[in-house]
């Protein structure tokens, strides 16, 4: 007890000098390193009982520490978080960066080690972007950044006035985190019911170096204010969308192809993006226990609809391969052949863009089900920050892909202190 | 008769000319103001410090490095915004390709996401960052959005009051500006509403010669009706770098270049 006393004491008096500034001053004079972070407390509470699951959907403090240096031939980032979360019952320490940047050749940046990717001209729906993202953070209400995961990886782009060129190498998978039952339930295919911490999922992670390898690439341009690109991934899914004979979540062999746009036309931005998904392990779509290819779609606009006030809607599809091979080997509850969902996000900034209310909701009518993220986040000042949120599932059937979280309904507040 | 004639077009023509002359002046010297505030050397660099002081009295602070690079003199500019504090913000990049004809392309990049996101720039008149500045009142207002008068002249400055030609784009029914008539920067701008009463102030506080440019290096935007106010100012400033187009794009939003960082 003494001891822990003692370690918040350093914790408390260690921010204080942090928060005043002077410690971070101290430390850029004498390595070159800018010093920043947060504070981050988050708790959050089921609206709806879940069987098999806690009443309280978040419950953390988080801390980030975020080291950047800047040197004669390269930039240094390091961002590393700690967080104390009592919903799993344990500390730890998560690497969100550790990267080196340069351009050995003035035409030529190279940007290597952990960090966060992001490509692809979607609003919280992706094709092409297939980097790993955490969607348990996202579905129960961490901040934004917490959706993307860090992947390892080596990222070089080449830069010409004809294109530009973007290769990412990534020596091992890196995956998404999916709803497994362990915070969040799910439903399960082979049990074709809910489950939760009673049957939490588990896969067979790719982790061997270099035979686990991903290839992700970019051709890109742009013209005046159109955007236009070219995507290729080869790799694996990222999510486990397969089961081997043991029961187990693997995750499947995918090459993805895909084509964006995003120009600003009629006052606002107009965005289209498509990919076909060959689910190589799957080529004829008759393995009722691999997902089927499938082409994707979404195409969406981003208007002012008034001072201080943005509107932007999507409309994406999932259309699967093989559908007839697929009806006649899939056991239980089937999906359909095309996924349609819609997306809005309504956002308004008041009092001096101190005050910000945000929704944003997808509605699927194919699956009859939906999801919405309304949140209010106010700046108390440059530094304190308060959130109040909640992430609402609901739908006509177990199996969809928003009805199966209804009972992971939840509400959640936050404080964030920036240093 | 053919006297009074030739009298009446003498009269009728000089007074033709010397309007026109006066309404050319007017457009003249707001062209030269523009010019004098937003296009100075081909190119330009400057520490930004913003001290936002809201209705309540309470204060917020924006630090930032602004490039930014002519493309064509009183026509299109790139602009590069790095943003170095608060805490919340900071390392984002704000990209601005600004458009005289049509909406500028606005890009922000959020390095947390790694995410290069579009902003949709319809409504200039909003405010930049949370402070009393409009994007406008960063970037320039285009002078053809705006008739302009020259309704007084002192010793020292014009005065001109300009009428938007479309009043429905803005919240003003019209401003004046006192123009300095030696370095033609706008040392004062008065808005008034709708309703004929003035509600908002911007004042240039400070001018600096920095190489052979009059250089604003403080002005001030209060909101009358609210009392809040935003102080601007800036340092370190710098023309004809030789800024490269490229710095402008995509690539450098990923990879902040020193030039903007420090």
């Amino acid at each position: 007890m003494r001891t822990k006393n003692v370690i918040l004491t350093g914790i408390v008096l260690l921010f204080q000098s942090l928060y005043a500034g002077d410690l971070q001053d101290k430390i850029y004079d004498a390595t070159g390193f800018e010093i920043n972070g947060f504070i981050d407390v988050r708790q959050g509470f089921r609206t709806v009982d879940a069987d098999n699951q806690k009443d309280y959907s978040i419950s953390e403090l988080r801390t980030r520490l975020d080291a950047f240096g800047e040197f004669d031939l390269l930039t240094l980032s390091l961002k590393g978080d700690f967080v104390g979360d009592s919903v799993d019952e344990e500390v730890r320490a998560e690497l969100r960066e550790f990267s080196l940047q340069f351009s050995p050749f003035d035409a030529l940046d190279i940007k290597l080690g952990r960090y966060t990717i992001t490509w692809g001209t979607g609003d919280l729906v992706f094709i092409n972007d297939l980097f790993p993202k955490d969607w348990e953070s996202f579905f129960t209400g961490r901040d934004d950044e917490y959706l993307k995961i860090p992947s390892n990886a080596v990222k070089t782009s080449f830069f010409s006035d004809f294109v530009n060129v973007d290769i990412i190498w990534s020596p091992i998978h890196n995956e998404s985190v999916y709803i497994d039952g362990s915070r969040l339930s799910y439903w399960n295919p082979n049990t074709q019911q809910i489950e939760g911490i009673n049957n939490i999922m588990e896969d067979e992670e790719r982790d061997n170096y270099f035979h686990d390898s991903e290839y992700d690439l970019r051709v890109s341009k742009t013209f005046g204010g159109t955007e236009i690109a070219l995507y290729n991934h080869s790799g694996y899914w990222k999510t486990p969308e397969g089961f081997n004979a043991s029961g187990n979540l693997i995750y499947p062999r995918l090459v993805a192809y895909g084509a964006s746009l995003r120009a600003q036309i009629l006052g606002g931005i107009f965005n289209i993006e498509a990919g076909y998904y060959d689910s190589r392990d799957d080529d004829k779509g008759d393995d009722a226990y691999i997902r089927n290819s499938e082409t994707r779609f979404f195409t969406g606009f981003e208007k002012e609809l008034g001072k201080h006030f943005t509107g932007a809607f999507q409309y994406y599809i999932e259309w699967m391969d093989d559908y007839e091979e697929y009806g006649s080997t899939a056991v239980g509850a089937k999906k359909d052949e095309v996924r349609h969902l819609l997306t809005l996000r309504l956002t308004k900034l008041l009092m001096t863009q101190t005050l910000v209310l945000s929704v944003f909701t997808y509605y699927s009518p194919s699956d009859s089900d939906f999801y919405t993220r309304p949140k209010v986040t106010y700046k108390y000042n440059d530094d304190l920050l308060f959130e109040l949120g909640a992430n609402v599932f609901g739908g006509s059937n177990e199996h969809t892909f928003f009805g199966q979280f209804e009972k992971n309904s939840n509400v959640y507040t936050a404080v964030r202190l920036n240093f | 008769m053919q006297k009074r004639l030739m009298k009446t077009i003498i009269i009728l023509s000089t007074a033709l000319f010397t309007t026109t002359s006066y309404s050319l002046t007017a457009d003249e010297i707001v062209k030269k103001s523009n010019l004098a505030s937003y296009y100075s050397g081909d190119d330009g660099k400057s520490y930004v410090k913003m001290d936002i002081k809201d209705s309540q009295g309470r204060k917020r602070k924006r630090e930032l490095i602004i490039l930014r690079k002519d493309l064509e003199e009183g026509g299109k500019q790139l602009f590069y915004l790095y943003f170095r504090k608060p805490s919340d913000v900071r390392k984002m990049v704000f990209l601005v390709h600004k458009n005289i004809k049509t909406d500028d392309y606005r890009w922000l990049y959020l390095p947390a996401l790694d995410l290069v996101k579009r902003i949709a720039a319809s409504d200039k008149r909003t405010s930049f960052v949370g402070s009393n500045f409009f994007y406008e009142d960063v970037s320039g207002r285009s002078v053809n959005e705006d008739k302009h008068e020259l309704i007084n002249t002192t010793d020292n400055s014009y005065i001109v009051k300009n009428t938007p030609v479309n009043p429905d784009s803005v919240e003003f029914s019209f401003y004046t500006v006192e123009i300095d008539k030696k370095t033609y920067l706008p040392l004062k701008a008065v808005y008034t509403d709708k309703n004929g009463k003035e509600y908002r102030i911007a004042e240039v506080l400070s001018v600096e010669n920095i190489k052979g440019f009059a250089t604003v290096t403080k002005s001030r935007i209060k909101n009358l009706v609210s009392g809040s106010e935003t102080v601007i100012s800036f340092s370190k400033v710098k023309y004809n770098l030789g800024l490269k187009k490229k710095i402008f794009t995509e690539r450098y939003l990923r990879k902040v270049p020193r030039i903007a960082r420090k």
